[in-house]
């Protein structure tokens, strides 16, 4: 046997799959004209009752739709489902993170051309989620005041894949003595720049200022596909 | 811990190239792995031989080259290291900055064939 081994060089992402996968999604989506946002935080930090007070919002004058990733129940699309927006459960078994497979396979039978807005919202969990691309136009990282402010520092993948933080359970910052000063400080020590959004999904305080931004990027996004020669789709990271 | 799916295709990855070298005997794996990559080293070190177990690959290593995260720096016009993950500026005038050129890789790099 010879001492020394051939080496031989190799140049392939090792998740490949999922980008080539998530990069066909994100061509459909831009085909069809639906803005695709999804939800990544720690579990309870409220994701879903963030997305069911937007779907509501939407619903009088967009058509929405969410796809929800779950462990085990089906609970977070059956809470969803009262938007009265088509909602549809994508159950993850023991995996901690949503593929863009998933996606894909979940989307079966739906015509996405139909929506303006369709929503994902990831495994609660801010670690696994941060490696994969779901061909979304914009991740959102939600943070709640019940968590500490210092989240940001201790997960920062997570807040470098993700585009918008959103700071959520703002009816309880003054019950948890929750200094939004240091956790806006936070997020921009590990994300120089990012935009920041702080509401209550109780009380509607910072939706409104939300859903003008998300407007404003969808409206974004469809002014550039009218001008081809601008290039193409800014992927998420 | 999503280390032992990342394992699995890397695995796969390196099957189908193993494959397509005329079924070459892989020694070693090279893979480069940034800092914001979200992927541990150790984690994915021991869900690599676990991965391996029973396949082809049984017994091979996995070589992990770390990359740390570098910024485009706005101020100095360069690639520069950042000062940390928890306060990403760059390292030399302290501008922050979030535009990342590198400490995002997942990658293989290279094969060590055994002859």
């Amino acid at each position: 046997m010879n001492a020394r081994p051939r080496l031989v060089e190799v140049r392939e992402n090792v998740l490949k799959q999922n980008d080539v996968v998530a990069r066909a999604l994100r061509q459909r989506f831009n085909d069809e004209e639906v803005f695709v946002v999804s939800l990544v935080s720690s579990p309870g930090s409220g994701k879903t009752a963030f997305l069911e007070k937007v779907l509501s919002s939407l619903r009088p004058r967009c058509r929405v739709a969410a796809l929800v990733g779950d462990l085990a129940t089906d609970n977070d699309a059956a809470r969803l489902a009262r938007s009265q927006a088509p909602v549809r459960q994508i159950t993850t078994g023991t995996l901690c993170h949503l593929e863009a497979a998933m996606v894909q396979n979940a989307l079966e039978g739906w015509d996405v051309g139909l929506l303006d807005f369709l929503f994902i919202e990831n495994v609660g969990n801010l670690v696994c989620p941060s490696s994969y691309d779901l061909g979304e136009n914009l991740r959102l990282v939600l943070i709640s005041v019940t968590e500490g402010e210092d989240k940001p520092l201790k997960y920062p993948t997570i807040f470098n894949t993700a585009d918008v933080a959103v700071v959520t359970k703002l009816d309880l910052a003054a019950a948890t003595e929750f200094d939004l000063e240091a956790v806006n400080r936070n997020i921009h020590a590990v994300r120089p720049g990012m935009e920041i959004f702080h509401v209550s999904s109780k009380t509607g305080e910072g939706m409104t200022e939300f859903l003008g931004f998300l407007r404003s990027r969808q409206a974004e996004l469809r002014a550039s596909k009218l001008q081809p020669e601008l290039g193409s789709l800014s992927s998420s990271a | 811990m999503h280390e032992l799916s990342i394992a699995m295709s890397i695995v796969d990855l390196v099957q189908d190239e193993a494959h397509s070298l005329g079924g070459v005997h892989v020694g070693a794996v090279h893979l480069k792995l940034g800092k914001l990559s979200g992927v541990v080293k150790e984690a994915l070190l021991s869900s690599y031989e676990m991965a391996c177990f029973q396949t082809p690959l049984e017994g091979s290593q996995l070589k992990i080259e770390e990359i740390p995260v570098r910024v485009n720096c706005s101020n100095c016009h360069a690639v520069r290291p950042v000062a940390s993950l928890q306060w990403m500026c760059c390292s030399e005038c302290g501008t922050p900055s979030a535009d990342i050129a590198e400490g995002r890789e997942l990658m293989v790099t290279a094969l060590e064939i055994l002859e």
